[in-house]
């Protein structure tokens, strides 16, 4: 049997059947769905009512507000001092002040309370003074409430997009969940699974096993193997999260029967379920989705994934390599996971301008790409563009392998060296 | 008929040279001893033998073949840093290894069960390594490197970890192997295993080849024609010829002298000579020991 083929099927038995795999294949997906069941606890849930005082020298808003769920509003027939002494006693969580006021330019309205107050209610309250202020305003200039509500007007965007195959209806949030979603999951995999890496070859080295392995295989075909096996542990994981994860959420579903366009937030989860086959709930979220070209994403995905692994899983292993223990590695560790973060990090400009030059470079640029470029794809990147990532992505882990690889066969038997740039640079050189 | 020979091999690390101008010569069937302090080159050595690293000049054979990786699986290698996967266990272990070596599954097995009963370790398969003393993981460790019926053992420090009944198993199992005719390269700094299993041996000291040769012919070589004799009285002269390199009284009273013997005389005339002057109790030849020859010729090359 090929000597690499033994040391994948080591390196992914072995791992495959170590109780932390295990527990982690079970709680994972659990995690993964107590993060949708909060979700919908928070989105669902009536947060308890805060009581707040107003009092209002100027008259424009007494008895106007009427509050909402979240907040619910008292007017007190007293004076400042007084209602600010009695905060501290009585319940209410705060006293929002409103001085005589100049409708121009209203300034000096103030909120007393204990604690800092929420953004949310903050804002809130800023909101709602605004609003009366400018119906007023509006009432002054000869506009009444009903023509006002009659002005008003709710568009929502239906967006096409135009393709070779004719019109399919598309939509943003969809591509920018599912798109996010890849990405998050591909960095995730690779962060863990590379750290992963370098751990098992600082294992081999410290145990001394290696130098018996190597005198059986080439150094590179110990590192490849690795590299594969651990590679092939990751894919397995994140298929059993995937699939778990997809039962878990139906269960909980059809078990709380939950209102499924109640937020935005539950419905685009439902599109990533309904994905997988309920088609008769939901046509119209259905149809988006299907404006996602699914056999591109998963194929994607799973290029990016195994493309992405083996590019960092090399330098992984070539650092594991260099150093003695674990300590040792951070320093060496950091120029690896810094452009990893940094593809994170770039995300959210993605989001904003999906087709832009940033864009463009990051996902071409195999260090970022693999997780820049799966944000991109629901957004229907050119297809050039694509191959283009791909040729890169795999010029790029040709390249992170031999390099690597070169550091490797040195590293590994180097013990108790202290290890610098200059000295892998001096490795890398090393004749074998 | 030689198993392995090595020619003219030059080495460096950087400026480092670990291996300058080393030629040798390994009979086949033999148990040669490589031998060295620490530093002189011995592990760069074994490691392109065993095709980790590769010379920088000069060539290595195998019976007479180019070293190529078809040598693989003819050589059993156990390290001085040896080690094994504690979360293994040791059954599978082993089959890795042997599998890794080239052996089909099923001759794995039949091999591994062979020296399971040998060791009388039968019990051992579904332990995990981690779950071994560090002496039973020697055991497992020596099994590995044996396992493929290597022609060429390369055995770096093999008795290190071991109680003295297990150094016994091993030296036996030692002996056994070359009886069945392995070839041993044994690596060590313990002079009493050379003299009791070495055949031949080569001495490398500061990156070079400083002795090589069999046992027997380098010892006669360092041999200084001295006596040691146990007498009674004190020896106070001797005649020409002879000369008395030590002399000193033990506690019971009796003398331990050693004389050399100069040119052209025997050791009967010597005898002849002493018996007229005291009264003897032993005469033996002073035959250096590997130990004297090692720090002779490493402390000599250190003065150079």
């Amino acid at each position: 049997m090929n000597k690499i083929g033994l040391i994948i099927i080591r390196e992914y038995l072995t791992r495959v059947r170590k109780k932390s795999f295990i527990i982690m294949s079970l709680i994972g997906p659990i995690l993964f769905g107590m993060i949708f069941v909060v979700q919908f606890w928070l989105v669902s849930r009536d947060s308890e009512e805060k009581y707040v005082e107003v009092i209002d020298e100027s008259g424009y808003f007494k008895n106007k507000f009427e509050g909402t769920g979240a907040i619910s509003f008292t007017f007190p027939d007293d004076n400042l001092e007084n209602a600010k002494n009695d905060l501290k006693t009585n319940e209410s969580y705060g006293l929002l002040y409103i001085p005589q006021l100049d409708l121009d330019n209203p300034q000096g309205v103030t909120f007393f309370a204990e604690k800092n107050p929420s953004i949310e209610v903050q804002s809130s309250l800023e909101w709602f003074i605004k609003n009366e202020i400018e119906s007023i305003k509006l009432k002054n200039s000869g506009i009444d409430k009903e023509q006002l509500d009659k002005i008003k007007t709710q568009v929502s965007l239906n967006v096409i997009n135009i393709t070779d195959k004719g019109e399919k209806e598309g939509d943003v949030t969809v591509a920018l969940v599912v798109g996010y979603i890849a990405a998050f999951l591909i960095y995730f995999f690779i962060f863990l699974y590379g750290v992963q890496t370098l751990r098992g070859v600082i294992e081999e080295k410290t145990s001394r096993i290696v130098e018996i392995i190597i005198s059986s295989v080439k150094p590179f075909q110990l590192m490849m193997g690795k590299i594969i096996g651990i590679g092939a542990v990751g894919l397995t994981q994140f298929i059993i999260w995937a699939v778990f994860t997809l039962v878990i959420y139906q269960g909980a579903l059809t078990f709380y029967n939950i209102d499924i366009s109640k937020t935005k937030q539950m419905e685009i989860s439902q599109n990533v379920q309904a994905a997988t086959g309920d088609t008769t709930e939901m046509p119209e979220i259905f149809e988006k989705i299907n404006t996602i070209n699914f056999p591109i994403l998963i194929g994607a995905f799973l290029f990016y994934f195994v493309g992405g692994f083996l590019f960092y899983g090399a330098l992984f292993a070539a650092v594991g390599s260099a150093v003695d223990n674990d300590s040792d590695a951070q320093q060496f560790q950091l120029p690896i996971t810094l452009p990893l973060i940094m593809s994170i990090m770039l995300l959210s400009a993605i989001i904003r301008d999906p087709h832009g030059s940033l864009a463009f470079w990051s996902s071409i640029i195999p260090f970022t790409s693999p997780v820049v470029m799966m944000m991109r794809i629901p957004f229907d990147p050119p297809v050039w563009q694509i191959i283009l990532s791909v040729i890169c992505m795999i010029g790029g882990f040709i390249f992170t392998t031999w390099l690597a690889g070169r550091i490797y066969r040195v590293g590994i038997l180097m013990h108790g060296a202290k290890v610098n740039y200059k000295i892998l640079a001096k490795w890398f050189m090393m004749r074998n | 008929m030689n198993i392995l020979t090595a020619n003219n091999i030059h080495k460096s690390y950087g400026d480092f040279k670990a291996l300058n101008n080393v030629s040798l010569a390994i009979p086949e069937g033999s148990i040669f001893g490589l031998l060295g302090p620490n530093g002189a080159g011995k592990t760069t050595l074994i490691r392109i033998i065993t095709q980790i690293i590769a010379t920088d000049q000069g060539s290595v054979t195998i019976n007479n073949e180019p070293l190529n990786s078809n040598h693989i699986r003819e050589i059993g290698y156990l390290p001085e840093e040896r080690g094994l996967y504690k979360k293994m266990k040791v059954g599978e272990h082993l089959l890795y290894l042997a599998q890794l070596k080239g052996m089909s599954k099923n001759e794995s097995m039949e091999r591994i069960k062979f020296w399971f009963k040998r060791f009388e370790i039968a019990g051992w398969w579904g332990k995990k390594v981690e779950d071994l003393s560090k002496g039973m993981q020697q055991k497992v460790q020596f099994i590995a490197t044996v396992l493929h019926n290597p022609k060429l053992l390369i055995l770096d420090e093999p008795f290190s970890g071991f109680d003295p009944i297990n150094v016994n198993i091993i030296k036996d199992e030692i002996l056994n192997l070359a009886k069945e005719g392995s070839t041993i390269i044994f690596s060590t700094h313990r002079m009493e295993s050379v003299e009791e299993l070495c055949d031949h041996i080569v001495l490398l000291n500061k990156s070079e080849k400083v002795l090589e040769g069999s046992k027997k012919s380098i010892k006669d070589t360092y041999k200084t024609n001295t006596y040691e004799i146990g007498h009674k009285n004190l020896i106070d002269e001797i005649e020409d010829g002879f000369q008395i390199k030590s002399q000193n009284q033990m506690e019971d009273g009796s003398f331990n002298t050693s004389i050399t013997i100069l040119n052209g005389r025997g050791p009967n005339e010597l005898l002849k000579t002493l018996i007229d002057k005291v009264e003897v109790h032993s005469f033996m030849e002073k035959i250096p020991s590997m130990n004297e020859i090692f720090i002779s010729k490493v402390q000599g090359g250190a003065h150079e």
